[in-house]
């Protein structure tokens, strides 16, 4: 690691600051909407990752923002998991990215090389996913905040929305879980240097590869796991014809999450995301640990995707041979008295 | 009573508080535990509820709540004892299985493949299967089609064992295409595996 290691304070960073879906819904369910735009295909109303466009017969934009303060203290990956979690939400769509511009909010007493990392970090994250940075806003603060906003192109027909997928669809992960269980335990030194390595492996890991290899078969819909948890996101993709069972056997943790659970090491985050799902979610068997690995906000976390049945074993074994530790974590029912129900 | 301030405090500092205060405890007692917001509260409370404290909890103001739990020695006791079994999950049994040739030992290659055919089916009969298998250099030739060993190696999948391929390996035989079984993997992750391992097998 570099000499400007840690100079930047965590309070709780990365997705586990994001407020509660539940406080969020009572303030945007009373905003003013204005008239429809016709082509406005993907807004709020959906609870969906992104705003989706169209511009053409052909073309769509998906526009989407996303930042956050240091959930780590070297700058640099900082700088990289952030710009990996706000380009997420592009692929999240079935989009290519094109362009971003950096959100920045840095005290102005700090150290401006801490900030030319946390920049660097994010704009060789760019380019790895294709795109050009552009542009931003920086705003002196009392804390350090980073993200992007960033602009995708999607063929209108190939968006996909997070409530489209049927009953039968196989559900198929594509990362690990428990980034934030790990960043926390770090925070109090409850984490080794291996375990929390594994975690920004995972949490600088693009999702590109993943949606470029989603474009081959039949995905019926798609989120990225994110601050409201496996099953905060998992839910948007239930709705009153489909069900979701979940085999926590094949949900890939990563290694020191567990232990972080049963230590208690829980997030603010985490318990948010139980207040607001838990209700609708059906444990049967499941140990306390996996149960809060299951609601722990993620960040930078992995594509989960609703596919044909037909389709998923063979994108399963394309997103292995990609390096990526997917699994098949479940599959969409009809509709049940719960909205997830978890083995 | 012990009384633990949390006041002003994230999660999961009011957990780690309560539970470094319970440590230090010799008797049974009641610890109450302040803090400034609800969501540490439900916390606390999922944490006694798991050790089987007898919790309760009161908002006294706004932005200030009592969390009370009764801390049983018997609890405290068993606790101490149950410390190093909680910690076993976690520094459970984690062997990794090494395979970085296609033959096993050196002197005949044919008598050193068949001996590698038959470890890895020996493999599949342990009570205890390895949590990984890595598969470098000459390994990466077990994982592809028309590998002696395939059917033992998806058996091994199937019942949870995570099979990994060095990617550069499969890339330098031109083997890319012939994987057959698990998935590829990097430097990166075959340090981080084999640094994690609590056994490290290598026939």
């Amino acid at each position: 690691m570099n000499n400007t290691e840690n100079k930047i304070f965590c309070k709780g960073g990365g997705c586990t600051a994001k407020l509660g879906a539940g406080v969020l819904e009572r303030v945007l369910s009373r905003l003013p909407r204005g008239e429809k735009d016709e082509n406005l295909l993907i807004g709020f109303d959906s609870s969906d990752d992104a705003a989706a466009y169209q511009v053409s017969d052909d073309l769509a934009i998906v526009q989407t923002l996303d930042f956050f303060p240091p959930m780590i203290e070297d700058p640099y990956l900082f700088g990289q998991i952030a710009a990996t979690n706000a380009l997420s939400d592009i692929y999240a769509m079935g989009g290519e990215v094109k362009t971003a511009l950096n959100i920045v909010c840095f005290p102005e007493t700090m150290d401006l090389n801490i900030l030319g990392e946390i920049m660097r970090g994010g704009s060789e994250k760019v380019i790895e996913a294709g795109g050009t940075l552009a542009g931003g806003h920086s705003i002196a603060d009392s804390d350090i905040k980073y993200g992007l906003s960033v602009m995708g192109t999607v063929h209108p027909d190939k968006i996909l929305a997070n409530d489209s997928g049927k009953a039968g669809d196989v559900l198929i992960f594509t990362k690990k879980l428990g980034t934030g269980l790990i960043c926390t335990g770090n925070r109090v030194g409850e984490v080794s240097k291996e375990q929390l390595a594994g975690a920004i492996i995972s949490m600088t890991t693009l999702n590109k590869r993943a949606a470029e290899i989603a474009k081959d078969f039949r995905v019926h819909a798609c989120t990225d796991v994110t601050g409201f948890g496996f099953l905060g996101h998992l839910l948007e993709m239930t709705g009153p014809e489909v069900s979701a069972k979940i085999d926590t056997s094949k949900i890939k943790v990563l290694d020191g999450a567990i232990y972080c659970a049963e230590e208690f090491l829980l997030t603010a985050g985490g318990q948010r995301n139980r207040n607001h799902v838990g209700d609708k979610v059906e444990f049967v068997d499941v140990p306390f640990a996996m149960e809060e690995v299951l609601f722990d906000p993620q960040t930078a976390g992995g594509l989960l995707f609703a596919v044909d049945p037909e389709d998923a074993d063979l994108m399963l074994s394309r997103l292995k041979q990609a390096g990526l530790p997917a699994s098949k974590v479940g599959e969409l029912v009809k509709k049940q008295e719960k909205d997830i129900i978890v083995y | 009573m012990i009384t633990v301030n949390a006041m002003g405090d994230q999660c999961p500092i009011p957990v780690v508080k309560t539970k470094n205060a319970i440590k230090e405890m010799k008797k049974s007692d009641v610890v109450e535990v302040l803090v400034d917001n609800e969501i540490a509260v439900q916390n606390l409370t999922k944490m006694a509820n798991q050790k089987g404290y007898e919790v309760t909890s009161e908002k006294k103001a706004e932005g200030a709540f009592r969390v009370e739990m009764k801390v049983e020695i018997a609890d405290v006791a068993e606790e101490t004892v149950a410390e190093p079994v909680v910690c076993i999950p976690d520094a459970r049994k984690n062997t990794v299985v090494v395979i970085s040739s296609n033959v096993m030992g050196g002197g005949d290659d044919k008598l050193g493949g068949n001996l590698l055919k038959a470890f890895i089916f020996a493999v599949t009969q342990q009570d205890e299967l390895p949590s990984t298998m890595l598969f470098y250099n000459g390994g990466a030739k077990m994982t592809v089609n028309d590998s002696p060993a395939l059917e033992d190696l998806k058996s091994l999948e199937a019942q949870g064992v995570e099979i990994l391929t060095c990617g550069t390996c499969l890339n330098f035989y031109g083997l890319t295409d012939e994987l057959a079984v698990g998935g590829v993997t990097n430097m990166y992750e075959i340090v981080e595996r084999m640094n994690n391992a609590s056994l490290i097998v290598k026939p």
